[in-house]
């Protein structure tokens, strides 16, 4: 594992990570160390309620959107000129929206905006501060092709983007948040509202994705996660189990609660 | 049974499609003789109770020395009222219609205007004895200022009440912290709940002085009947506005936010547009409220027959006309009021019926 790692920089790391949801007595996140690197796919694992969303929604503070989360320790984030700053200390409203646009983000359920094809993937852009029509335009076909949505919707870019079918609609949005040219970009179960050939579309643009991103995905399907990702975390209650190259973990993992899991003994 | 649970569907469906034809169909009937005295013209004319002299045929005679004294009345007329209600606010209400017969009196003029009751037992009886010899008298009930008076009341209580609800169910719904969520609901709730003759007490004893002192003219005014509608509506409004935009799944709005959007930008760009037919239909509701509103309007717009020419003037809309005079009255003025009853009807129907097809169909992009 390390020997792996020892040329690849994490692009993000959380270390010593506690999360503790509003109101609740313990943290439903403990002691956290987990490095997601650049330009590979991480994927986290575990048992439902085992704090894998909780993890990732973290990385973009998401949570910060309902009052009353605390969190400690840290979340490295590496930003353009190499520095590392702790996202847990951005504060401003701006800085948070400076971090999303560079950490995006995917939801498991497919959230097409109530606008056009065309606006969804230009929404961004313009609160970004990009006002020019044509770069526009460019940003949004190449965000489009990215996507591999282009060839289906160029021709209806204007109609309402709720009328696409779920896998285009799932893939719409992965278009909107890449259009974004984000540093990293967080998938939440991004296939478990899909049917099996969006999923596997899904899962290879995912793939494509990875030359270019870092990327770390949560999922309840371990042969997706055994599929498509570079890196593998298990959690459990909590706290992170296991981490390491996804072909150790499925093969010949350290932990035992890992083998159960995957074996299918329990979880 | 099942046969039965359908049937019974079915008959409630047909039933109140019935009642609403055999509404449509009562105010058509009760109408008809002033629709055919006045035809369409009723709609356009400012004048109700008005006597106008007509030769044989029929024709109103224009040109005349009287028909300038008509007019010559109505301005004065117009004139005392209003020194009248900056007097005398309160008793307006009370007194409407008497201070134009006095008026009238005075003036000694052979064309009166008058309320619709007098109208009624003074035809033909009235009339100065110069005048009859040579012509016919008519008495002429026209609609526009009613109509107009519905018309402009409802609007000012809606450009006031929609920003003000669209406010509030944005704070309840997003802004506010949750332990202020329920009462602030709950009042708003309660708020809905009022009669609407408390809301015209508290806009003739409070508000509409309050208004007046602002913005000057007479504390019953278009302007105060329009406020008081809207405080009225607003309840409504907001409560249905705000359940609409809970329907935004949050997943929705976190996507928002992961691209960067600020609080407003989520309001503006997804919030509304994704519950814009909940709020749409909000808005459709209380405007249909307002057009029909009787007890809150008659105590605050002052209830004279006279188009308003500053938004701070006394007039009347149709519902307080019919309240006012329906008891009073008989024969064409009656059906007069029939006939205003009848606008009002396909008014407020056509004006949901456009307001749902056209902003409702393009909501759907």
């Amino acid at each position: 594992m390390q020997e792996a790692q020892a040329n690849l920089c994490p692009m993000m790391e959380a270390v010593d990570f506690s999360f503790t949801y509003p109101g609740a007595s313990k943290p439903s996140l403990k002691g956290i160390n987990l490095p997601v690197l650049e330009n590979r796919i991480t994927a986290l694992i575990g048992p439902s309620g085992c704090g894998k969303s909780t993890l990732l929604r973290s990385m973009n503070r998401i949570h910060d959107l309902y009052p009353g989360c605390r969190y400690e320790g840290a979340i490295n984030l590496r930003c353009e000129n190499g520095e590392v700053k702790n996202i847990l200390e951005w504060k401003k409203e701006n800085d948070l929206i400076r971090l999303r646009q560079k950490v995006g983000m995917i939801f498991q359920k497919p959230t097409p905006f109530p606008m056009s094809i065309y606006d969804n993937i230009a929404y961004g852009l313009k609160l970004q501060g990009i006002r020019n029509r044509s770069e526009l335009d460019e940003r949004v076909e190449q965000a489009l092709r990215d996507g591999a949505l282009w060839n289906e919707v160029k021709d209806r870019l204007k109609d309402d983007a709720r009328g696409l079918s779920g896998g285009q609609q799932q893939r719409l949005c992965i278009a909107r948040s890449v259009a974004l040219r984000p540093d990293v970009l967080l998938f939440d179960e991004p296939t478990s509202a899909l049917d099996p050939i969006s999923t596997v579309a899904i899962e290879e643009m995912i793939m494509e994705l990875r030359n270019r991103y870092t990327i770390c995905i949560v999922t309840h399907n371990m042969q997706q996660a055994a599929r498509i990702s570079d890196y593998t975390a298990f959690m459990y209650m909590g706290e992170l189990v296991e981490y390491g190259e996804t072909d150790t973990i499925f093969t010949n993992p350290r932990e035992k609660q890992t083998e159960d899991y995957i074996t299918g003994r329990f979880g | 049974m099942e046969k039965i649970f359908a049937r019974l569907s079915w008959l409630s469906a047909t039933t109140l499609l019935l009642v609403l034809l055999a509404t449509l169909y009562v105010l058509y009937i009760q109408a008809k003789p002033a629709m055919n005295e006045f035809g369409w013209q009723f709609v356009l004319d400012p004048r109700w109770g008005v006597d106008v002299i007509v030769d044989e045929t029929g024709n109103e005679v224009h040109g005349s020395h009287d028909e300038a004294s008509d007019v010559d009345s109505g301005g004065v007329v117009r004139l005392d009222m209003g020194d009248d209600e900056d007097a005398i606010p309160m008793e307006d209400e009370t007194a409407t219609g008497q201070p134009e017969l006095a008026e009238g009196d005075l003036d000694g003029e052979a064309i009166d205007e008058e309320i619709p009751m007098e109208d009624e037992t003074a035809t033909g009886q009235d009339e100065l004895a110069g005048e009859a010899k040579t012509s016919n008298i008519r008495v002429v009930y026209g609609g526009l200022v009613p109509i107009v008076g519905t018309v402009l009341s409802t609007l000012i209580a809606m450009a006031f009440a929609v920003p003000l609800a669209m406010g509030i169910a944005v704070f309840l719904s997003e802004i506010s912290i949750d332990g202020l969520k329920t009462p602030v609901g709950v009042a708003i709730e309660l708020l809905a709940a009022i009669p609407s003759i408390i809301y015209g007490m508290w806009g003739l004893f409070f508000f509409g002085p309050l208004v007046a002192h602002v913005f000057g003219g007479s504390s019953v005014s278009l302007l105060v009947a329009g406020l008081v509608l809207g405080v009225m509506v607003i309840p409504f409004m907001a409560a249905l506005s705000r359940d609409a935009i809970n329907t935004t799944p949050n997943v929705l709005k976190e996507s928002a936010y992961a691209v960067g959007a600020t609080r407003f930008e989520v309001v503006k760009d997804i919030i509304f547009p994704y519950a814009r037919t909940g709020i749409l239909g909000s808005i459709i509701i209380s405007l249909g409220r307002a057009l029909g509103e009787t007890m809150a309007v008659a105590f605050v717009i002052g209830g004279v027959y006279k188009l308003a020419e500053h938004i701070t003037d006394p007039t009347i809309s149709i519902p307080v006309a019919l309240a006012n005079n329906f008891a009073e009255s008989s024969g064409l003025s009656l059906a007069s009021l029939y006939y205003l009853a009848f606008i009002l009807f396909v008014v407020s129907f056509v004006i949901i019926f456009t307001a749902k097809e056209f902003l409702l169909r393009r909501s759907k992009y």
